[in-house]
This record gives structure tokens, sequence and C-alpha cells, in this order.
């Protein structure tokens, strides 16, 4: 695809955040402007405590800003209700967390499922199975989160972000609990299905050489954006 | 619609997941053990009050009885039998009785095929023979006498007695009459005529002093529905009773067994709530990051509330009919084992209790996980993101106010009595918050106080860290082993003392009619036999004829109660002190030198039934002259204390100059029948009334009711174990994560075992004094405005509840965390990241 020529997925305009801890503001993000065309892969980088998890809570509308705007696929983020984001969410994003977030008291199938689950599509596990033998967990199917390991757990999680086919693929730091072996069969995993399904891909990681597979990379440091 | 169903369809999935994983087994189990000691006690309770009421009924000689001065209407006893009741007619009227030369006045009861409903009519073949229930009623052309007719009359079984026109053989000897207790004019000897014969007779004639009774008995809500359509076609001069009415003695002791049984489900309510309480916030807690994810996943607040609502309401649902079915199963296992005891036939148990339970299984679920839910589906979504983000607010105490509101209405409703509903809950609430305030103060004390030892240190520092949790924890506790307390210790407590209101050598004889001449003789008497001479009370009968100069007549009262008293004449009495089993509610006694002597003390229940207040005149008339006075007290009078006690009691120099005679009751020792028969014959004209029978009956009752609670506290123990391990599940996952950070940082085993148990130490002393204080105060309430009696405070009650409180919490405390501290952290940390 001609990314010159792709229509604009996510739009960051002026996105500010401020926290007041007792009497003083701390200032996470000042000022942060950016596109991500469709079909992009972009890389958010920087040390920690330089925003880079605000910036991506900001994005998928889990927290709302001081100031500016975010637009994704067009969408005001911030001009919808709570549960707007929330629908909003349902339709366009999906997300890899650092610490997996599985629920413990479902299967690995379970898991994945529930996102199709939520959104009333039929043959849910069906279409769970299929994208569980993709991360090649097809054997693991019934399996508790705890009997699994946290290699395969990030697959159920990855298996689950592409569930609902997302437009735009949010991840956090994916590879921050992983050991190097197996943190980079993961990322392969991620570019991979990623290609096949031509999500977008925004992803947080302080980690230079999976920013560098990332077809641009942004800078962040003390809550600004670096050229 | 659509949506509904599939919304519907992902609950019960999320519901099987979430059973499967084992996260809802504490919340059903509470649940099951609330819904099941709620119906059991329900069941139960249900059945025993049937069956005293049914016992009881037996002095009555059926559930119902509508009687009349003139002929009654063929159409009640036509109407009983339309609705299923089984019907036996009466009637019953004095009339001589006798063989050549002599004759006595005697007490004839004509009767019809059924009689009695309830209870036994006992006789004998010959005089002192070994008497056996009777099967039916004489046969045409026979009579059934007394004892006292044959020895009056000197004759024996064979022997044919006159009665009116006819001459009628002697058949057999009544030793029992169910219906002997009923009535104050049933002192002549008796003699029972089957219904056939009574025409030869020619007794029944306009005019006759006879009494027409219609008997019925069956379900007791067919009688409740009898008894509303007949009470408004009643006629002049003619009532309906049921026992209650008759004897005001089984009314209270009724009333009180009632109150009982009704206490035991109210405390099984409370700490089953509280074990709910514990278990629906620990279940919403662990749910926090699935809430948190879903919300990510684009599941919207409402969306939530209602996948997790549905949860519950089918979780509650079916945990509530294995509730009720477990408490069926109980209360026939309790039936079956009460049933070697006691000699009553228990009848089926109703329906609505198993509905009761429902209800109240799911109105506690869900008044208690509605706030923690809702708060909950607003749970920041960036939870996802970063976890220390903890719960949302609203999980504190104000979570719990919709759940004390259910616990407030369940009470109330179960209480059936919204006195006694609201004593409970007034306690509970007043200790809950009491109990609240004194365990954080203790903690912020403590912790400041510091001691020595880093694990005493630690397990005082985890309290005062989860502070509110702490304090929710002791008051929970503290609730439960109150709860125990007063189920066990009040509870024998108050049932002794209610057995010592009524003790062995309670007056079992009234004798009615003594005249103030005959009283030196009567002293002798007693004298004579080494007996002390029984209390003499000068009674005047008198017609109320005004309140507040306003005439009073029948028809001005709704209440069939109201009307009969108006219809009759009161039993007056004059006295300076008031009786022992008498208790003032309003207005004040006046004391051994009356200000004035145109004062009136009525019965606080009478006085409700006629609308009569504290300040109000009223005017009576006795024997042609009427006098006033103002009621100045009102008196709660112990009536199953069987001592002579008074409607209207004046001091003296108010009614002295109208004719008295006197009344007194006092204790026949079982056996001595002699002394009635030398008693009789010195002084015929007194009445004697034997109310031996009711005295057993309340005894029996009394002990039946002891029973039975004891039973149930089975249940309320196993509400408490649920809760105390509710209560530490519900800081599990937490005490987990710390124990295994302090472990890798270098702490052993012992000495997390020890902060754990230094903690729980604390948590039991705090919860057991919390206990005993709030036992203690619902005791002493309990005795003085419920149960009226005397309380006395326990200091073993502290001991105790101290003790186990301490002992239990640390016991199952430990044995709750001992595996914390044995899993490998490097697991634990794995298992919580």
């Amino acid at each position: 695809m001609d990314k010159q020529s792709s229509p604009v997925m996510v739009q960051v305009i002026n996105l500010g955040k401020q926290v007041t801890t007792g009497d003083s503001a701390l200032t996470i993000l000042d000022g942060v402007s950016f596109t991500v065309k469709a079909g992009e892969a972009v890389a958010v980088v920087g040390a920690s405590g330089s925003g880079k998890s605000t910036l991506l809570g900001l994005l998928a509308g889990l927290d709302t800003p001081t100031s500016g705007s975010v637009h994704i696929a067009g969408e005001d983020l911030f001009s919808l209700d709570e549960d707007g984001r929330a629908a909003l969410r349902a339709r366009l994003l999906g997300f890899v967390f650092q610490s997996f977030n599985l629920l413990p008291a479902m299967t690995a199938l379970e898991n994945v499922m529930l996102p199709l689950e939520l959104a009333g599509a039929r043959g849910a596990a069906a279409e769970a199975t299929a994208l569980l033998d993709r991360v090649g967990l097809g054997a693991r199917l019934s399996h508790y989160p705890k009997q699994l390991s946290g290699g395969e757990q990030q697959r159920v999680a990855i298996a689950r972000a592409f569930a609902t086919q997302p437009s735009l693929l949010l991840a956090d730091e994916p590879t921050g609990n992983l050991d190097a072996a197996t943190g980079a069969g993961i990322i392969d995993l991620l570019f991979e299905i990623n290609r096949e399904r031509g999500t977008t891909l925004v992803l947080v990681t302080h980690d230079l050489e999976l920013s560098r597979r990332c077809g641009r990379a942004l800078r962040l440091a003390g809550g600004r954006l670096q050229s | 619609m659509t949506r509904f169903v599939a919304d519907l369809a992902l609950a019960l999935r999320l519901l099987a997941r979430d059973w499967r994983a084992g996260e809802l087994t504490l919340v059903a189990v509470a649940v099951v053990v609330a819904v099941a000691s709620v119906t059991t006690v329900g069941f139960f309770a249900d059945r025993v009050q049937q069956a005293l009421t049914r016992q009881a009924n037996q002095l009555l000689g059926a559930d119902l009885v509508v009687s009349g001065d003139r002929p009654l209407d063929a159409a009640y006893a036509a109407e009983a039998e339309t609705r299923g009741l089984t019907v036996a007619r009466m009637l019953r009227f004095p009339s001589m009785a006798g063989v050549e030369g002599s004759s006595v006045l005697a007490e004839v009861k004509v009767v019809t095929a059924g009689y009695p409903l309830r209870g036994d009519l006992r006789i004998a073949d010959q005089l002192h023979g070994a008497d056996r229930k009777a099967e039916g009623i004489p046969q045409p052309g026979t009579v059934w006498v007394d004892e006292r007719l044959l020895s009056r009359l000197g004759v024996a079984v064979g022997d044919s007695i006159a009665i009116g026109n006819s001459r009628l053989p002697i058949a057999q000897v009544i030793t029992q009459e169910p219906d002997s207790a009923i009535g104050f004019i049933n002192a002549g000897p008796r003699v029972l005529l089957n219904d056939a014969d009574v025409a030869a007779t020619g007794l029944v004639q306009v005019g006759s002093r006879i009494r027409y009774r219609v008997l019925v008995s069956g379900e007791p809500r067919e009688i409740a529905a009898y008894r509303a359509w007949i009470t408004p076609q009643l006629g002049a001069g003619q009532r309906v009773e049921s026992i209650e009415d008759a004897r005001p003695e089984i009314r209270s002791a009724l009333e009180r067994a009632e109150k009982f049984l009704s206490l035991a489900a109210l405390l099984s309510v409370v700490l089953a709530a509280v074990a709910i309480a514990l278990a629906a916030r620990r279940f919403l807690q662990r749910h926090l990051d699935a809430c948190a994810i879903m919300r990510c996943l684009g599941a919207s607040q409402r969306r939530l509330v209602t996948l997790y609502l549905t949860q519950f309401i089918v979780l509650g649902t079916v945990a509530s009919l294995a509730g009720c079915f477990a408490g069926f199963v109980a209360q026939h296992a309790l039936a079956l084992w009460l049933g070697t005891l006691v000699t009553v036939e228990l009848p089926e148990p109703g329906f609505s209790p198993a509905l009761h339970g429902v209800v109240a299984g799911l109105a506690l679920l869900i008044g208690f996980a509605l706030p923690p839910l809702l708060a909950l589906a607003r749970v920041p979504t960036l939870r996802v993101l970063r976890r220390d983000l903890g719960a949302p607010s609203g999980m504190g105490w104000l979570g719990y106010a919709l759940g004390l509101a259910v616990i407030a209405a369940l009470i109330v409703w179960k209480a059936g009595d919204a006195k006694l509903g609201g004593l409970v809950f007034a306690g509970f609430a007043l200790a809950m918050g009491l109990a609240g305030v004194v365990a954080w103060a203790v903690i912020a004390l403590v912790s400041r106080l510091g001691g020595s030892g880093v694990s005493w240190r630690f397990g005082i520092a985890n309290l005062r860290r989860r502070r509110l949790a702490s304090v929710l924890q002791v008051v929970a506790l503290g609730i439960g082993v109150m709860a125990l307390l007063t189920l066990t210790i009040i509870r024998s407590e108050l049932l002794d003392l209610w057995q010592r209101s009524l003790p062995p050598d309670a007056p079992n004889r009234f004798i009615v009619n003594i005249q103030p001449d005959q009283v030196p003789a009567l002293q002798k008497f007693f004298a004579a036999r080494g007996m002390a001479m029984p209390e003499l009370h000068p009674m005047v009968r008198a017609r109320l004829l005004s309140i507040n100069d306003r005439p009073v007549a029948p028809t001005d009262y709704a209440d069939d109660r109201a009307r009969r008293l108006v219809d009759r004449e009161f039993n007056l009495s004059w006295a300076t002190q008031m009786q022992r089993d008498n208790r003032v509610v309003a207005g004040a006694w006046w004391g051994a030198k009356p200000s004035r002597s145109d004062q009136f003390s009525m019965e606080d229940g009478i006085a409700r039934t006629l609308g009569i207040k504290v300040g109000d005149r009223l005017t009576f008339d006795a024997a042609g002259s009427s006098f006033s006075a103002e009621v100045t007290s009102l008196r709660k009078v112990d009536w199953d204390s069987f001592n002579v006690n008074f409607f209207v009691v004046s001091p003296p120099g108010l009614i002295e100059r109208y004719p008295a005679s006197y009344v007194s009751s006092f204790h026949l020792p079982p056996g001595n029948l002699e002394l009635l028969n030398a008693l009789v014959k010195q002084f015929p004209n007194l009445l004697l009334i034997d109310v031996a029978q009711v005295l057993t009956q309340v005894q029996t009752m009394i002990t039946q009711v002891s029973r039975a609670v004891q039973f149930v506290f089975l249940f309320t123990l196993m509400a408490g174990l649920v809760v105390l391990y509710a209560a530490i599940a519900s800081t599990q996952d937490e005490r987990l994560y710390q124990a295994t950070i302090m472990r890798t940082l270098g702490a052993s085993r012992g000495q997390l075992a020890r902060a754990n148990l230094a903690e729980f130490a604390m948590i039991g002393v705090l919860a057991g004094l919390i206990a005993a204080a709030g036992a203690n105060a619902l005791g002493y309430v309990l005795a003085s405005r419920v149960i009226n009696v005397d309380y006395a405070f326990s200091l073993a009650l502290w001991g105790i509840g101290i003790g186990c409180s301490l002992l239990g919490v640390m016991a199952a405390g430990h044995l709750g965390t001992r595996w914390v501290l044995k899993v490998a952290p490097l697991r634990v940390l794995r298992l919580l990241s």
C-alpha cells in the first residue's frame, strides 16, 4: 500500500496532560502532535517516566487529556463520553499489554472469545480457535492463564487483540515481562499478523532494537516529542 | 430484545466460567447457608407454631368456637362444612341431676359425634379405675359423668340418674375433659349427654340458661377465613373465640414462643447477611481487573452492570433454591428428632417459608452486591496500564447502606412485629456503629503504642494499613460472635428466666366467689391442712358505662374483643400495693398512701383495645349505682404467671362499699383431690377453676420452644463459620502478595506466621469484646422489653465471648493463611503479576 496516499488513522493535536499532586502540578505530556497513517507501524520510545504509557492510554481513550485532541479514524475521541469511547474501542482498537491482562478465571480460548462475545459476534469459538492456532497455541485452548508460561500468555493476548479485527493495534511494552528470546518470538508474531491484516500499529517500548523494526519512531523526553 | 437475550447468554457463560474457576463458591455457600437457615427456621417455626396452637386448642376442644345464648343459625355449621372444616355441636346448661332422695346442680354438656375436635376426652369404667382415651361420645340413652357427681350422689357406674324428664344409666366416668379450663362456669359436676337424648329431657325451653356452641376445626388458613366470614354475621349475645381469646395465659405464652423462634430466625438472617456481604465484596474486588479489561475491550458501564447483575441474580436464585431444599430436608430431620422427644404431632409445613427464603437470599445478595457493583463498573480503565489505580470509591461504608436497609426490612418482616424487629435491628445497628468506632480507635491506639518484636509490629501495621478493612472484619466477626453468644448463652438464660417465671408450684387452681364472711373459715381450713393461706383479692363486678362522660356501647367498637368487654361486667379490685408481676407502662402507681381514692389503674392491653389513655375518666355501674375515677396508670400484666390479676384496680376507698367477693389462686399438689372435695363440701358456693391443664400446656410449650431453638442454633453456628472464613478469605490475596514480598526480602516463615497471628489475635480480641458487650445489651433489652423478665448481666459472657473469639479467629486465621507461607514466592509473583 502506498503510505503517502493512505488515510490518517491517528491524529494527535497539541496533546497535554498534567496531574496535580498536593499543591504542585506535574506535566506529563506537553504539546504533543503527530499523525499515523493507516497501515503504518510506529514506535513510541523514551526513558521511564517520559510519558510513553500516558500517551498510549490517551490514544486508547483510557484517560482524558488536560488539553489537545486525539482523532481515531477521523473521530474526535474526547468529544465522546466514556461509554462512547468504549464503543469506539470495541469497533476499532486492539490492545497488547506488558502484563498480558488475561482474565484468570477464563481459559485461553475463553479469553480470546471474550471481545467477540462482547461484540455479539457469531462463531466466536471458531474464530478464537483459528487465532490461537495462528499463534501456535492450538493445543492449549482449555488451559488457564496460570498454566501457561509468560510467552504463551502474551500469545493469547495477541490472539485476543486481533480477534475483533481492529484497525489500530496499541501495544504497551509487549516484551517487557519476557526474556529476550521469547520476546523476539512474540515480536515476530506480532509483526507477521500485523502485516497479514494490514493493521496500523502503535507500539510503546524502550527497546531501541524493537523500535527499529517499526517504520518510524517517535521519541518522547520529558513529555515532549523530540524531532 | 435480541441484545437482551445475547447479554443473558453471555452473562450465563461468564457465570459458568467464574463458577468453574471457583470464584463464586464462597458467595454461593454464603447464600445457601443464609437461605437454609432462614427456611429451616421458617419451615420449622411455621410447623411448631401450628403445632403449639393446635395443642393449645385442645383446651378449647376445637380450633374455633362460635357460641351464643340462643340457638345458632344452622348456616354457621353448614358454611363450616362447605369449607371443608370439621364441625361438632354442643349445648351446655346447668340442671339438677339426681337419684331418689338427693340431687346436685350439675353442668350438663350435650354433644354430637366428633366431640372433642381437639384434645382427648378420657374415661374409666369405674370410679378410680384406669382411664383411657374415649373413642366417641356416650351412646344414645346413656350418660357419662365425672367423679364429683358420683361421690356427691353416692352412685356408681351402671346406676341411673334423673336429668329433667329422662332417667339415664351411667356408662362411664369422665376423668379428663379437654375443654374444662374454658370459661368461669364449669364449676358444677359434669354430665355428658348425647345430642340425641336432649329433646327427651325437656330441658331445652325458651328462657332456659343454655349456651349453644358450634365447634370447628381444620387448617389454620381455612379457620381464619371462616372466622373472617362469620364475625360480621354474629348477632347479639353471640361470639366467636379461639384459644387466644379464651385464655390470656396461652395467648401470652404463644406470643413469647413466637418471639423466641423469630429471634432465632432473625439472628441467622443477620449472620448470613454478614457472610454474603463479605463474599460478594471479595468477588467484586477480584473482578476489578476483569472489569477494566472488559471496559478496554469496549463494554460500556451499563453493559458491565447488566452482565454482572444478571450473574448475581441467576446465582442468587439457584443458590437460594438449593438453600430452600437444604432447609426443607433439615427441618424434616429436626421434626424427626423432635418427634422422639415431644408427643405433639407436627403438621406439614406451609409453602411460604420457601418463598421467604428465596426472597431473603436474593434481596441480601443484591443488596450487598449492587453498590460495589455499580462502583466496579466505574473502575478506571487505565487500570489495565497502571495496576496501582485502586478500587473505585463507593466500596466503603456507604456501599453497605443498601445491604443494611435490606437487613432492616428482612428483620422487621421476619419478626412480624415492628417492635421486636425494630429493637433487634436498632440493637445491631447501634452495636455496629459503636463497634466500628471502638475498633477504629483501638487500632489507632495500639499502633501508636508500638511494642517490641518485629512480628507484632508488622501484624499491627497490617491492621493499621488496612484500617477500614480491618474495622469491617472486626465488626463482621463481632456481629457473628454476638449472634452466637445471644443464641447460646443469652438464649438459655432467657429461657431459664422464662421457665423460672413459671415455677413448678405456680398456682393451678383458682377459687372464685369467696364471700367476705367466709374468709376466717377458709383461713382455718388451709391452716388445718398445714398449707399457707393463699392471697385473697377483693373483687367487685361492674359494668363500664362511659369514657369521659361519653356512654359506651358494644356497637361503638369494630373489634370483636372490645365489643365483648363492653358487653360484659368487669372484675374490679382495690389495692395499695401493685402485684409483683405487674409493671407500669404509663402514668404512675399511687403507692402506699394514695393522694386521692378516685383513681384507676388499667391493664395496658385492655386499655388499648378500648382506646383508653391515662387521664381518661371512666364511669362504672355496680349494683345499680355508678362511680367515676380517672385512669392514672396503665399496667402490663404477666398473665402467664397464673396469679390472680385484674383489668381495673383502684386505691382503697372507692369501691369497697359495693358488694364484693374474694378471688384467690393456689397450688394444689398433684393427686391431692381429697382437699378439693373437702373444700367444696365445706364451702358449697365456691367455684373452683382448674387451670392445671393450661399450666402444663404453657410449661410444655416452653420446653418445646427451647428444643426448637437449640436446633436452629446449629444453622447459626454454620453461618458463623462462613462469616469467619469469608472474613479471612477477603484479605487472602493481599496477604499472599505481601507475604511473598516479605519472604523475598528475607523474612522467615516463623516471623510471618507470628505477624499474622498477632494481627488475628488483635482482631479476635476486639471482635470478642464487641460481641460480649453487644450480646449483654441485646439480652438486657430483650429480657426487659420483650420477654418481661429481669435480666442479670453476665460476667462469664465477657470471658467466653473474648476467649472463644480470640481462639476461633486465631485458629481459623492460621489455617487459612498457612498455605500462603508454603507457596514458593516465585509462583506467587507469577500468579499475581
